[in-house]
C-alpha cells in the first residue's frame, strides 16, 4: 500500500487552497483600485473612471498592461536571483493565508468541512515566520538588480523589518498570555464566547497595528521605496510583471495582515451580539465569512487612509520609534499583562 | 514506503545537497541562500518528528532573523570571488586537517552514543508539542533555562558596549 491517503480530504483541501489563493489575488487587485479611488477622494479628484462603469475594470487593464510590457533584465545582475526576488515576495505574501480560519465548519456532501486550510497548533507563530521571510524577496531582488539605489532600498527594508519584528513579537506574547493558545482557530472560538481581545489588549493592538504598517512597507514606513531619494527604491530596475509582482505582493500583505489583525483582536469570523450556535451551520459560516471580510475591508481602508494622510518618516525617526518607543512600550505591556494575570490567578487584592 | 519515509528521504537529500552547496558555491550570497534552504529542510525534519514549535522557531530565528543579518552584511561588504583575498596553501592544509579531525570526532560520537541506535519515532510522540516543551522547560529545567537567558542578555549588552567603544 503506497501512499494511503484519504482522497476526499485532498480534494477538499486543494479546493480550499485554490479558493484562498484566488481570493487573495482578486482582493489585492481590487485593493489597488480602492487605493486609487480613496486617494482621489482624499485629494478631491475623481480617480480612475474610464475602464468600465466607475472605472471598475481598471485593475484588469493595469494587469494586462503589465503583462504586455517589455521585460528588461539588467546585464550585470544574477538572472536567477533577479527572477527569484519577486517570486519570493509573492510566495511569502500568499502563504500566510494557510492558517487563517476563514469561517466555522460547513456541512456539505455529508462531510464537515472546516474553512481553514491547516489548523496547526502553532498557527500564529507560522504567520510570524512567514512574515519574517517576506523580507527576502525584497533583499534578493534589490541585490540582484546591481544598482546602488535598489540595494539601499533593500537594506532599509531589511533593517526596518528586523527592528519592528521585535516589538511585534513582544506585543504578541502579551496577547498569547491572555489567550493561552497559539492556534488561531481557538483564539476565535474564545472570542466568540467571551469578549474580543481588543478589550484585553488595547495597547498591544496599537503596537501590533503600527508594526503591521511597518512590516507591509506602507506609508509612513515606506522608506524602502522613497522615490525622492532612491529613484524607485528596491524595484528600480524591475519592469513588466516582475514589477507588478512586487506591487501586488504589497497589497496581498496588506490584506493578510488585515485578516490577522481582525482574527487576533476583533474576533475573526465572530458576528457581534449574536449566538451562532442557535442558527443553521452553513448560513452562519457564510455570514461569519462576511463579517470577517467586513472587518478586513475596514482595516484595508485604514491602511489607505493613513497612507494618504501622514507623510513619510525620516530614517532616524523610524529607527527611534521602533527601538526607543515601541519596544519599551511592548515590554511594559507584557509586564503589565503578566502581573495582572498573576494577580487574578492567585486572587490577590489590594 | 510510507509518505513519512518519502518525505524523510526527500528532505535529507535536500538538506545534504544544499549543505554541500553552501561550502562549494563561489558567491557568498549564494552560500547564504543555500543555508536558508538547509534550515528549511531541517525544519521539515522537525515537523516529521511532530516537533512543530521547534520547526517554526527554527525558521523564525535562523532563517528569518540571523540569515537576514548575514545577507545584510554580505551585501553591504559586496563580497565576491574577485575581492576575496588569496588563501595561503598552508592555511588551507591546516583547515583540511582540523576539519577532518572534527568530522572523525562527530562520527565516533554518533556511532558510540546510545540514543543513535534507537531511532526517533517519526510522526508519533507528542514531546515536541508546545505544551510539553513548555512544561519541561519551566518545571524540570527552570534554572538552566533562566541562566541561559541571562547569558544571552549579557551577550546583547556586550555587543552594545563594543559598538559604543568604536564611535
Amino acid at each position: 500500500m503506497l501512499l494511503a491517503i484519504d482522497l476526499a480530504f485532498i480534494i477538499e483541501k486543494l479546493v480550499l487552497i485554490v479558493i484562498v489563493v484566488m481570493a487573495s489575488l482578486v482582493i489585492a487587485m481590487y485593493a489597488t483600485y480602492g487605493e486609487r479611488k480613496i486617494a482621489a477622494i482624499l485629494q478631491d479628484r475623481r480617480g480612475p473612471n474610464r475602464a468600465g462603469p466607475f472605472g471598475i475594470l481598471q485593475p484588469v487593464a493595469d494587469g494586462l498592461k503589465l503583462f504586455f510590457k517589455e521585460e528588461i533584465i539588467p546585464d550585470f545582475s544574477s538572472k536567477f536571483l533577479f527572477i527569484l526576488g519577486p517570486s519570493m515576495a509573492m510566495l511569502t505574501a500568499i502563504m500566510a493565508g494557510a492558517v487563517v480560519p476563514w469561517g466555522n465548519q460547513i456541512h456539505f456532501f455529508n462531510r464537515d468541512i472546516s474553512l481553514q486550510i491547516a489548523d496547526v497548533n502553532v498557527g500564529i507563530l507560522f504567520v510570524f515566520a512567514v512574515v519574517s521571510m517576506g523580507v527576502y524577496g525584497i533583499m534578493i531582488g534589490s541585490w540582484a538588480s546591481n544598482n546602488k539605489y535598489s540595494l539601499m532600498g533593500g537594506l532599509r527594508a531589511a533593517s526596518q523589518i528586523i527592528s519592528y519584528e521585535l516589538a511585534m513579537g513582544i506585543s504578541l506574547i502579551a496577547l498569547l498570555m491572555v489567550t493561552g493558545t497559539l492556534s488561531l482557530k481557538e483564539m476565535v472560538v474564545q472570542q466568540q464566547t467571551g469578549y474580543w481581545n481588543i478589550f484585553y489588549q488595547p495597547l498591544g493592538f496599537l503596537i501590533f497595528l503600527i508594526c503591521a504598517f511597518a512590516e507591509c512597507n506602507r506609508t509612513p514606513f515606506d522608506l524602502a521605496e522613497a522615490e525622492n531619494e532612491l529613484i524607485g527604491g528596491y524595484h528600480t530596475e524591475y519592469s513588466s510583471m516582475k514589477l507588478g509582482f512586487y506591487l501586488f505582493a504589497e497589497y496581498i500583505n496588506m490584506f493578510v495582515s488585515s485578516v490577522i489583525m481582525a482574527t487576533l483582536f476583533f474576533g475573526g469570523y465572530d458576528i457581534p451580539f449574536l449566538n451562532e450556535a442557535n442558527y443553521d451551520q452553513n448560513w452562519m459560516a457564510l455570514f461569519g465569512l462576511m463579517a470577517l471580510m467586513t472587518k478586513v475591508v475596514c482595516f484595508i481602508f485604514l491602511f489607505m487612509w493613513v497612507r494618504w494622510t501622514i507623510p513619510r518618516f525620516r530614517y532616524d525617526q523610524l529607527m527611534n520609534l521602533g527601538w526607543r518607543v515601541l519596544i519599551p512600550l511592548a515590554l511594559f505591556n507584557m509586564l503589565l499583562t503578566g502581573a495582572l494575570i498573576l494577580f487574578k490567578q492567585n486572587n490577590w487584592h489590594f | 514506503m510510507s509518505i513519512t519515509e518519502l518525505l524523510f528521504w526527500g528532505l535529507s537529500v535536500l538538506a545534504l545537497f544544499s549543505a554541500i552547496m553552501v561550502v562549494t558555491s563561489k558567491s557568498p550570497v549564494h552560500s547564504i541562500l543555500f543555508l536558508i534552504v538547509v534550515f528549511f529542510a531541517i525544519s521539515g525534519h522537525y515537523i516529521l518528528m511532530n516537533a512543530q514549535f521547534l520547526a517554526i522557531v527554527n525558521i523564525i530565528v535562523y532563517a528569518g532573523a540571523i540569515m537576514v543579518l548575514f545577507l545584510f552584511v554580505v551585501m553591504l561588504m559586496n563580497l565576491n570571488a574577485e575581492s576575496e583575498p588569496k588563501k595561503n596553501r598552508l592555511i588551507q592544509f591546516a583547515g583540511l586537517i582540523s576539519g577532518g579531525c572534527l568530522f572523525l570526532v562527530f562520527i565516533s560520537a554518533i556511532t558510540k552514543s546510545a540514543s543513535a541506535n534507537n531511532l526517533l519515532q517519526m510522526g508519533g510522540g507528542n514531546f515536541g508539542l508546545i505544551k510539553n516543551l513548555g512544561m519541561s522547560l519551566f518545571k524540570d529545567y527552570l534554572i538552566p533555562f533562566e541562566i541561559s537567558s541571562v547569558l544571552f542578555l549579557s551577550a546583547m549588552i556586550g555587543a552594545v558596549v563594543i559598538g559604543k567603544k568604536e564611535s
